[in-house]
């Protein structure tokens, strides 16, 4: 059965690839301090938006030699913004393994190793540069872990609260069920930015980073979970009529066992594809959040906060890169949706046109 | 069918009643007040400060605040703004009029494309053009509306065609009626079109399935057997029985729509309710955000409501009533 599932799955080769470029994606993102040649702060501020550095492979003669970039000269026109052109005199040749800031490997081993590298004063760029001169490969490595861990997170949270509360209100129904659904209703009552903002306006201005990180995991977390519930409240209230319910009943299982044992794991197919599916919305709460800026706070990087820097319209004319986020934050919600809607034809043919 | 609609209405009175208590608390719970930043005003006095906290009962306790505030609220009071000195309902009611021009303008253009598109692919079913509606279609469902509005932003300002911003030009009020129209259509062409393209996907999507479920349906063969002309049978039996379910979406969808604006309305600057709410929330002007928040909680129901009750409507299978 599982086995038909996944080749059936695999058959699709749209999901395939989509699954594969979320791998890549999250397994960047798990050792962006490896693969990234300078950590989130790094700045130097005299590059502000210096442009993607060109790799060169051959030398002036044309003849083939180990990569290397130029180093930057700037110049200013005549409205005072910087230009760079390259320094035929400086070279940094282009090496991998080298040192660079500290970090820690999965946050447990000590370590100043990056995958590459250029030795300073030289800067490589591969992305670009922000305005304050970090380099945006580095800064989107960064911002992928917190934005896709919000999303993970988030799910995970709202989905164990939604399955255990929609599990007591189908398992019990009666008044239990009248009162949990009220709740749940109250929380779809409202829109969900505007639930947001209001939510948002809760947490103390005075938390730092990580707290704030936090506070926007429950709030999404929060307003998430009502939907959930509600599907599978509905299920469970068909499941409850089953016979094996009845079995385990009258073996004298208690009933939040027979909930989380018995029942929750016949809507798990349902579940898994909800969770692909509801990932998405995450990532692009997170974002809107950190656009407008209420969420992810400078100098820590996500998705959201550096497209913050592309709502100027003179930034992304004469820097376009600053645009790179958001066509990660279009890939990702675009995979996760193809590997959701593959799932769902795979698992739950009925519902699937 | 009147009893159900009193019934629903009644049931969302306490949700919001309980809803607007908690923010009231959350809201003043929370550390800094608006008149904590007017403190650090020198041009302000101390005096003028004392007043206004006096004038908006600001000193008594929480719960008599709340149950004065509730009181005006029976005599549609919401209290004054800290941040504009004027009440409330004068400062929402401009801000939901251009919230509503907004959402309009994206529904008219989300089901004026869909609606064809979804017909067209239909009948074109596997076909060249079908697949490329449908490819587009997925690639527009995952594109997040802000990064559209960011794009058409620039290409907007690259171009010069479109303004970048805002809801009028500088020489709005000397306009005739007819130029203020088309002022008002070409402000708000960028953020109704980023706010449209994810539901363009997502309606063109089930228009198609709807259309081709129809016309697998015994009905049509007896039409096409009885020798009605193609176009007959498309368009006045197929297409009217296929548009039907849409219609409850288009109720949910305008109640829906009021939350997709809030971001785009931020980044258009487009002078809406949400992103008043937005300023209101920053600046803790507390009767301003609990009034915007709870009428966006009202409008969403209303609309789900209105959907409900046009889907009994238009299917007799469904009765609410027992």
């Amino acid at each position: 059965m599982k086995n038909r599932a996944w080749s059936q799955f695999c058959e699709n080769r749209w999901a395939v690839a989509g699954l594969i470029i979320l791998g890549i994606i999250h397994a960047a993102a798990l050792f962006a301090d490896f693969l990234a040649p300078y950590s989130f702060s790094n700045e130097e501020r005299t590059y502000s938006y210096a442009p993607p550095s060109k790799i060169h492979f051959r030398d002036e003669q044309g003849s083939l030699v180990p990569p290397f970039v130029y180093g930057a000269e700037i110049k200013f026109d005549e409205y005072r913004r910087r230009i760079y052109q390259d320094k035929a005199d400086e070279k940094y040749p282009l090496s991998f393994f080298v040192q660079g800031d500290k970090y820690k490997i999965l946050g447990l081993v000590p370590t100043t190793i990056h995958l590459f590298g250029v030795k300073e004063p030289g800067r490589i760029y591969l992305w670009g540069a922000d305005s304050r001169g970090r380099d945006l490969f580095s800064r989107l490595l960064h911002g992928a872990r917190i934005s896709l861990s919000i999303g993970i997170l988030g799910v995970a949270i709202s989905f164990s609260i939604g399955l255990l509360v929609g599990g007591i209100a189908g398992y019990y129904g009666g008044k239990t069920d009248d009162i949990i659904m009220r709740i749940c209703e109250m929380f779809m009552m409202f829109p969900g930015f505007y639930l947001l903002l209001a939510l948002r306006a809760v947490v103390p201005p005075n938390f730092n980073s990580i707290q704030v990180y936090l506070a926007i995991v429950v709030i999404l977390s929060f307003i998430g979970w009502a939907s959930l519930a509600r599907v599978i409240r509905g299920m469970c209230l068909s499941l409850r009529e089953r016979e094996f319910v009845l079995a385990a009943k009258t073996m004298g299982l208690s009933d939040l066992r027979i909930i989380i044992r018995h029942i929750l794991p016949h809507t798990l197919s349902y579940s898994l594809i909800a969770v692909m599916l509801s990932i998405p919305g995450y990532i692009l709460a997170e974002s809107s959040l950190s656009l407008i800026g209420l969420g992810i706070q400078d100098p820590y990087a996500s998705w959201g906060n550096l497209l913050a820097e592309a709502m100027g319209i003179v930034q992304i004319k004469f820097a376009p890169w600053i645009l790179l986020p958001g066509f990660f934050i279009f890939i990702t919600v675009m995979c996760f949706n193809v590997v959701g809607d593959a799932l769902r034809d795979v698992l739950d043919p009925k519902t699937s046109q | 069918m009147l009893r159900y609609i009193l019934r629903r209405l009644l049931t969302i009175l306490p949700i919001l009643l309980v809803m607007s208590l908690l923010t009231f608390i959350l809201m003043q719970k929370t550390s800094g007040s608006f008149y904590d930043t007017l403190k650090l005003n020198p041009q302000i006095s101390p005096e003028t400060i004392e007043r206004y906290i006096k004038l908006y009962q600001l000193d008594k306790p929480l719960l008599v605040q709340y149950f004065s505030w509730l009181t005006n609220l029976f005599h549609f009071e919401f209290g004054y703004s800290f941040f504009y000195n004027i009440p409330v309902a004068d400062v929402i009611g401009g801000r939901l009029w251009n919230t509503f021009v907004l959402s309009l303008a994206s529904l008219i253009l989300t089901w004026g494309v869909a609606i064809p598109l979804g017909i067209y692919a239909a009948l074109h079913r596997n076909k060249i053009t079908d697949r490329l509606i449908q490819f587009t279609s997925y690639i527009a469902l995952a594109s997040p509306t802000f990064f559209v509005a960011m794009l058409l932003l620039y290409f907007a300002s690259q171009s010069g065609i479109l303004p970048l911003g805002g809801m009028h030009s500088a020489n709005y009020d000397g306009m005739n009626i007819i130029e203020k129209f088309f002022d008002v259509l070409r402000h708000v062409a960028i953020p109704a079109t980023a706010l449209s393209i994810s539901s363009i996907g997502a309606l063109q999507r089930i228009m198609r399935g709807n259309m081709l479920e129809v016309l697998g349906q015994q009905y049509i063969l007896t039409a096409r057997a009885k020798g009605l002309p193609e176009n007959r049978v498309i368009y006045s039996h197929a297409l009217r029985n296929a548009i039907n379910p849409l219609v409850t979406i288009l109720g949910y969808e305008f109640a829906g729509l009021l939350s997709g604006a809030a971001l785009l309305e931020i980044i258009c600057s487009w002078p809406g309710l949400g992103a008043l709410m937005l300023t209101a929330v920053q600046s803790k002007d507390i009767y301003l955000v609990m009034a915007s928040f709870l009428l966006s909680g009202f409008l969403l129901i209303i609309g789900n409501l209105l959907a409900d009750v046009l889907l009994a409507r238009l299917d007799p299978r469904i009765r609410y009533e027992k």
